[in-house]
């Protein structure tokens, strides 16, 4: 016991340093401006068309449809924050001082996630504030709202040890916000914006096993108070194996990695 | 009293290159030990090594008296570093980045402040301490880091290169600040490729070449190791060099031509002798001086080459690091 406490007070103060590099070079803009591109553009351009093979068959219905598919986009942007900040420091001697220090090793990759975990958050909120004003409304009770943001919450966090890995694994800046960009695609591969038996046969099989089908029904169910059923133990299940997939393989690669190269 | 670092047949190889051919190495708590080396000779990964970055392929070490494999955390515990490369927070100010230093040292709030505002004051951050450090020059980046390492008052510090790079007044204020740190009884091993920071800061100086350590000892001790003294006369005129040049032998000239310099053991009779044949000639010198053998003559003589490693070598040691870092 006496070990958690000590790496919990030095995961807060990495959670703080973090806090402050996003205050200063804040790339929240990023994570709400392409999220709500997306919304305008599939409701506002192409939401007739979109709208018209759903049943009830026009715009209104199509953004009813489309918002839990954005609301997962915007939590799919968010791996590139952490695969970016990580890098930086990696690009730093900074790392490297904190090895030669009596910290917790996790504290360094525990602050990026927890850091950017809740700017995507708050990207979250913005986005859904968005969709708010252009007329979206759930029907959800209280508990689906909180069984809603629970769900964004454990799949961000999840996304965001990936996206340590990725920083870590990276070569550089560059290429760690590279990396995450298949992880953008999946949302729009799913059942987020169009339904997935409208598809060919093969990508219709790619998007219902792929983890942001299950992801995006079961949060329709939490907002629009429809039963969950099995959609949310699949969900859980990946979000433990992007989450302990993502961890593990970060922590393996940042200890070898974390020697500073000429 | 057990030394503060002990270090016993330590080898290391990245691939095929061996950095560290089984270097044996002790400092006694409270002393500056310099690592003296060209580039690649293995002092950088020598301070990997104690700082628990790197495990020694064979043969042990001990920071603190805890070992650095078995012990990691206890070695971190006692140790602060300063690396060649800078660590700090870019994205910090410096002040900010000396309060991340006293949080994870877990100072507390109170004591925490008071150390960073003594360490500022210490430093000569006073002025850019708020601003971000992209203002900040090479000498202050350089003080930060350094300040950083210090936080929380280690009892022994590695400082890798603390110099490499720097104008001579921020050198010089570098010195000062290391001498005051070993003033106040920290064990410094520090390393370098300057044969005057070494003679300048150090109790005991290893020399490091090849990733073996091929003499140590104090500066003097180092330099009584060659001969190589010598004595230089000078003189006012071409005809008084040749006259007392042709009495003395063949006494090599300095580059000017007004010069000459004699080997010698330092000892009086050759003092005496040299005189003696200055008196025979009838010429006046206009000065004479006494020269004891310098670092550069004590790595000339230790290893039978310069203070410079062919570039295959030093490139050998930067490709051997990718491989790790990969």
């Amino acid at each position: 016991m006496s070990a958690i406490a000590p790496s919990l007070t030095d995961a807060t103060t990495m959670l703080r340093r973090n806090i402050r590099h996003a205050v200063r070079y804040p790339i929240i803009t990023y994570l709400i401006a392409l999220p709500v591109v997306f919304l305008l553009l599939f409701v506002y351009v192409f939401g007739g068309t979109m709208g018209a093979g759903l049943p009830a068959g026009d715009t209104a219905s199509y953004l009813q449809y489309v918002v839990p598919g954005v609301l997962l986009l915007t939590v799919a942007g968010g791996a590139t924050g952490p695969a970016i900040s990580v890098a930086q420091d990696l690009s730093e001697g900074i790392i490297t001082r904190f090895r030669t220090m009596n910290i917790s090793r996790s504290a360094v990759l525990m602050g990026h996630v927890l850091g950017n975990t809740i700017q995507l958050m708050i990207a979250t909120v913005a986005v859904l504030l968005v969709a708010l004003l252009m007329g979206f409304r759930a029907p959800a009770s209280v508990w689906g709202w909180l069984g809603a943001a629970g769900l964004l919450t454990l799949i961000s966090y999840a996304l965001c040890w990936l996206g340590v890995a990725f920083g870590v694994y990276a070569r550089g800046v560059e290429s760690a916000s590279n990396l995450p960009m298949p992880i953008m695609i999946l949302p729009l591969l799913s059942s987020g914006f169009v339904p997935t038996e409208s598809m060919p046969s093969w990508m219709q099989w790619f998007a219902e096993h792929q983890p942001f089908t299950p992801f995006i029904e079961t949060l329709r169910s939490l907002l629009f108070g429809t039963p969950v059923g099995s959609d949310a133990w699949i969900s859980l299940a990946w979000i433990v194996v992007i989450g302990v997939g993502g961890w593990l393989w970060a922590r393996r690669l940042y200890e070898r990695k974390t020697l500073r190269t000429p | 009293m057990t030394p503060a670092i002990q270090i016993q047949g330590v080898r290391k190889s990245f691939g095929d290159t061996v950095v560290l051919d089984g270097i044996d190495l002790d400092v006694a708590a409270g002393t500056v030990l310099a690592l003296l080396g060209p580039n690649g000779a293995g002092k950088t990964t020598t301070v990997h090594i104690l700082s628990t970055l790197l495990r020694p392929d064979a043969g042990t070490a001990r920071v603190a008296g805890h070992d650095v494999v078995r012990e990691p955390a206890a070695v971190r515990a006692a140790i602060g570093v300063t690396g060649q490369f800078s660590a700090v927070d870019a994205l910090l100010t410096g002040e900010e980045n000396l309060r991340l230093m006293a949080d994870l040292c877990h100072l507390g709030k109170v004591e925490g402040r008071r150390r960073v505002a003594e360490l500022i004051e210490r430093f000569d951050l006073g002025e850019v301490a708020r601003k971000p450090l992209a203002t900040y020059s090479g000498g202050m980046r350089r003080r930060l880091d350094l300040a950083m390492t210090l936080v929380w008052r280690p009892q022994i510090v590695f400082l890798d290169e603390p110099t490499t790079g720097l104008d001579p007044r921020s050198r010089a204020e570098m010195w000062q600040i290391v001498r005051e740190l070993s003033a106040a009884g920290t064990t410094i091993l520090l390393t370098t490729q300057y044969l005057d920071e070494a003679d300048e800061l150090a109790d005991r100086i290893a020399v490091l070449d090849r990733g073996v350590i091929v003499a140590q000892g104090t500066p003097t001790e180092l330099k009584r190791l060659v001969p190589g003294g010598r004595i230089r006369l000078e003189f006012d005129d071409q005809d008084s060099v040749r006259a007392v040049a042709g009495a003395l032998g063949h006494a090599p000239r300095d580059d000017e031509g007004l010069a000459l310099e004699i080997p010698s053991d330092g000892s009086l009779a050759s003092l005496r002798a040299v005189m003696d044949e200055l008196d025979r000639s009838g010429v006046e010198a206009r000065s004479l001086s006494i020269h004891t053998p310098d670092l550069d003559d004590v790595f000339f003589a230790l290893t039978g080459h310069d203070a410079t490693v062919p570039d295959a070598t030093v490139r050998g040691e930067n490709a051997a690091r990718e491989e790790v870092a990969s």
